[in-house]
């Protein structure tokens, strides 16, 4: 058993997402305070993994690993594990992460918390469940947990840094496995591109309908804005995926960000918290998203909608 | 089974009547034959669903197509559906099972009591339970009805946005918190649709001048749903019903007045059958019982010549043929002509059974809208004015005598003329 | 073609959470089926229509009303529904996928679809351990599926159309984010003829398993920020944002 801290990170095109920098600089923390190291965990191929701000790095290469297939990434990573029994294993709670967390939990009979939103000394986590309507204090039992932390949670540059990875064969055979990677899936092109775009009007579920998409288009156009919106739009097959923001959508920055109908989901928060202007209109006054958004107003979205068409 | 047994034909050499030989090529014909290639059981099929047992009982007498308004845009009616089913036909299956819009001529005119109205909700529904086939744009009504409480998918709390540019203050009952003598249901297209806001506004104005001690449910109101009931849907339409059965049985009122003639017929011939019965009646025999009284207040000339459209679920299903009437002739300058399909006889608009939702399903199977015949026999009348007493109707012809290059006829609810002759606008 | 879609009843978020202890007030709370599920089951029936099979529906039964969630799957084209009488509504993740697993077992399953996440997922998902305790694979944000033959052909998305296609050997578990085509109206009357013809098959829960977290401690957020509310009517709500954007040369 070691006070080791471990995270997974993640990368794709040999570039490694914000959450990983955030959780190794996380991970430097909790390894301080419980004597232990932060060890940057990259499993891939050929992967220049020399950017973080780790006590060590370790670097799984094999041809095999060279693009995530959730198979042979939880073969490697529960071997590495067992091996070298670390505190705590942190994941991105992400596309990738979360395949691996809760899979290596059965796996390994180790608690596992998800939607982590911050990490104690003593690993206790808060977790910002429930759609992000409640937190949860938890504390794991035994001497090893894993933790799927949501994305955006901690700082990005205390994770930057330069260590030397260390390079390891896999520890596992990765033959005979049941998952092949195929091909990469692009961004259909085509549709206007959210993440260009200065100003969104933003819709959310409370928009109800697909019928009443129209009354956004509308007053986006007033506003010479484009309109997005959250995932549950989209899985109704009621915008293009192109629209999307959030955590399985895409990131934006604009100037203005007017939400119509979005409680603020945690996974939504992640692709839009750092818009310059967030206004959020929604019936539920306790909607997270009035802690986040700069102006609110607790109305009825179509009201408010069709009174500003008059007056712009 | 071999292919089809042809009948036999004989020709005889000579044929000699009264003594005068008549021979010729046209003196074929053909000997009986039995038939075995036809087959019931795709007839019994229908006629085992429940309440389609009439299925069974066509003998092919064809009084039905004549006056089938499908048959008349198309190649219908349900003789014909009954000789397809014998040829193979399975009516679950074919797209004909969506072209009735339940306008009852049919059963009017059928020796046999065929009775379409129950036959096609019945293969609907079965349709439906099986799985099979079932318009896209149906299927959006029935949807938008259970999830938002209205066909057209608008946001419930929205029903009762209308009321504010009615330009008379409309009582919602709960506000009211009193009983009150007429419970006006207003009804889903009235509520939301631009025309039918303007039928509904102009119902108010005019319930308010005759100083009618009336109410309206706003945001509680939900669809009837009958028409759903008629396309099929009928567990969608049993669980509005009691919904609604208990929203109206929330308050106290005597008399409950509907907009439409499909709210009327669900209200009073339907939703008994799951325990409710208070009095309702439709606007135009509301309206009709206040002759007296609204003929004072309608003091000015609406020079016009009108025809008027019968709705069949006020008309044939529900037998009001003289109110609408009473009240267009009630009306200072408007001359009443007549189609020459009118009352009994009436042409279908085919908003019915579900046909509102299905307008582009129904064109692939028909040479033109059931509405757009409507208004080409409105317009061959002369009249100005198509008038109307249905929520469906005005949204439906409204666009039909557009296509129709019949635009100089205005297609207006009666509510509205009554409206125009008491404002003098 | 054995399909199995594993289902989680979870507490309805649509109104405040009430608390007890540390922990949400179970008995107070509606419970509802997962969103993801939604999706999962249409994937599911996607699939069989496309390639034959029966599609089985399981879930655990939190608080005795599940019932009426599978009807719903049943009419949507499912062929078969399960509950596992677990009748505790505190039931974590951990534990509802030993005893989704232990009843799946049984079932010879080629594919298991389940949700992506839920929003009670406070100790990971079922579909990820489902697989661990099957020994099958997994692939998790799926938004679409092929099957031909004994493999599938997934797309899992990472973010902003971003993703990657898989194929995989079956058996697998599928995590599913968004069905290939939008969620089917399922007809009331086909829900109202399912609920009274439909036999639900009753499955006592087995094997013991659980998050090994300690709860501390549960309330809404800790509010470090908090918008400006803009108080009054629609209008005067509309006017102000107006106002708002004009003054930052945004409308």
């Amino acid at each position: 058993m070691s006070n080791d801290i471990f995270v997974i990170t993640e990368h794709m095109d040999g570039k490694f997402s914000d959450v990983s920098f955030e959780l190794v600089g996380k991970a430097k923390e909790l390894a301080s305070a419980l004597g232990g190291q932060a060890v940057a965990v990259v499993v891939g191929s050929g992967t220049a993994s020399n950017v973080f701000a780790s006590d060590s790095t370790i670097q799984v290469d094999d041809t095999a690993l060279s693009q995530f297939n959730p198979e042979a990434y939880g073969k490697v990573i529960e071997a590495l594990v067992k091996d070298k029994s670390p505190r705590l294993v942190m994941f991105g709670w992400t596309a990738t992460g979360m395949d691996l967390a809760a899979w290596l939990s059965a796996r390994l009979g180790v608690p596992c918390a998800a939607y982590v939103k911050n990490i104690g000394a003593d690993l206790t986590m808060s977790c910002q469940a429930y759609g992000g309507k409640m937190s949860a204090d938890v504390a794991p039992e035994g001497d090893m947990a894993i933790a799927a932390v949501l994305a955006g949670s901690f700082p990005v540059e205390a994770g930057q840094g330069s260590t030397a990875a260390t390079t390891m064969a896999s520890p596992v055979a990765l033959d005979g496995l049941k998952t092949k990677f195929v091909e990469a899936i692009k961004p259909a092109a085509g549709d206007v591109d959210i993440t260009a775009q200065t100003k969104l009007v933003s819709i959310g579920r409370g928009i109800g309908s697909k019928d009443n998409v129209e009354l956004a288009e509308e007053l986006a156009g007033k506003l010479g804005a484009t309109v997005s919106s959250s995932r549950p739009v989209v899985d109704a097959g009621w915008l293009p995926r192109t629209r999307q923001v959030g955590k399985s959508g895409l990131k934006v920055k604009p100037k203005l960000y007017l939400m119509l109908g979005i409680s603020g989901a945690p996974e939504h928060l992640e692709g839009m918290k750092s818009a310059e202007l967030i206004i959020a209109i929604n019936t539920d006054k306790k909607a997270p998203i009035f802690n986040v958004a700069h102006y609110g107003a607790t109305a009825d979205l179509f009201e408010v909608a069709e009174a500003m068409l008059e007056l712009l | 089974m071999a292919g089809p047994i042809k009948a036999k034909f004989v020709e005889k050499e000579h044929a000699v009547v009264d003594g005068v030989d008549i021979s010729g090529h046209w003196n074929r014909m053909f000997e009986q034959r039995v038939i075995t290639e036809y087959t019931p059981e795709l007839i019994e099929k229908i006629a085992d669903l429940p309440n389609a047992e009439s299925f069974a009982n066509c003998y092919q007498c064809a009084k039905c197509v004549s006056v089938c308004p499908v048959d008349i845009v198309g190649n219908y009616g349900p003789r014909k559906l009954y000789r397809y089913a014998q040829t193979g036909m399975d009516l679950t299956e074919a797209p004909e099972l969506w072209l009735c819009t339940t306008c009852k001529n049919c059963l009017r005119v059928c020796p046999k009591e065929v009775d379409m109205i129950k036959i096609m909700p019945a293969a609907r529904e079965e349709a439906i339970l099986q799985g099979k086939f079932v318009p896209a744009e149906l299927q959006q009504a029935f949807e938008n009805t259970a999830k938002s409480g209205n066909p057209l998918g608008q946001p419930q709390r929205k029903r009762d946005a209308w009321i504010k540019d009615a330009g008379v203050e409309i009582p919602i009952i709960k506000d009211l918190a009193r009983p009150v003598d007429v419970l006006w249901y207003v009804g889903s297209y009235p509520s939301y649709h631009p025309r039918g806001i303007d039928a509904a506004s102009a119902a108010a104005r005019i319930f308010s001048a005759l100083g009618i001690d009336f109410a309206i449910l706003g945001k509680e109101e939900k669809d009837d749903a009958d028409s759903q009931r008629l396309a099929g849907e009928k567990g969608l339409f049993e669980m509005m019903a009691e919904s609604n059965i208990a929203t109206f049985n929330n308050y106290e009122w005597k008399e409950m007045v509907v907009t439409g003639p499909h709210e009327l017929n669900a209200f009073k011939n339907v939703y008994p059958k799951y325990g409710f019965d208070r009095p309702v009646i439709h606007y135009t025999t509301f309206l009709a019982r206040h002759l007296d009284q609204l003929k004072e207040l309608l003091k000015h000339e609406v020079n016009v010549k009108v025809t008027y459209h019968d709705p069949c679920y006020l008309g044939r299903h529900n037998g009001e043929y003289e109110a609408p009437r009473k009240l267009l002739e009630a009306i200072p300058g408007v001359e009443l002509v007549e189609m020459q399909r009118n009352r009994e006889n009436g042409y279908c608009c085919g908003g019915g059974g579900g046909g509102m939702w299905m307008d582009s399903f129904t064109a692939k199977h028909t040479t033109m809208r059931l509405s757009e015949k409507r208004a080409m026999e409105a317009a061959s009348t002369g009249a100005d004015v198509l008038a109307v007493a249905c929520p469906f109707e005005v949204s439906r012809f409204a666009d039909a005598v557009k296509s129709t290059g019949n635009e100089h006829v205005d297609v207006l609810d009666i509510l509205e003329l009554l409206d125009k002759s008491m404002r003098g606008e | 073609m054995n399909i199995v879609v594993a289902i989680k009843h979870i507490p309805s978020i649509a109104d405040d959470l009430p608390v007890k202890g540390n922990n949400v007030d179970f008995d107070s709370v509606d419970f509802v089926l997962n969103e993801f599920d939604e999706q999962s089951i249409e994937q599911a029936v996607l699939v069989k229509e496309a390639v034959g099979g029966t599609v089985t529906v399981v879930g655990v039964d939190m608080i005795g009303e599940l019932d009426g969630v599978l009807h719903l799957a049943l009419a949507k084209g499912a062929d078969k529904a399960v509950k596992i009488t677990g009748d505790d509504p505190a039931a974590d993740s951990h534990q509802q996928a030993k005893w989704l697993a232990e009843a799946i077992k049984g079932m010879s399953a080629d594919m298991v679809f389940a949700g992506v996440q839920a929003s009670n997922d406070l100790d990971g998902q079922i579909g990820p351990m489902i697989a661990a305790h099957l020994d099958m694979p997994y692939i998790g944000g799926v938004s679409s599926v092929e099957v031909a033959g004994d493999s599938a052909t997934v797309n899992k998305e990472f973010a902003g159309g971003v993703g990657a296609k898989y194929s995989v050997s079956l058996p697998m578990v599928v995590g599913v984010q968004a069905s290939t085509k939008p969620p089917r109206y399922a007809p009331v009357s086909k829900v109202r003829q399912v609920a009274q013809t439909a036999t639900i098959e009753k499955v006592a829960p087995s094997g013991d398993a659980g998050s090994g977290l300690t709860f501390k401690k549960m309330a809404p957020p800790v509010v470090t920020g908090h918008a400006e509310m803009i108080e009054g009517s629609s209008k005067d709500v509309a006017k102000k944002i107006v106002e708002l954007l004009k003054s930052k040369g945004l409308a």
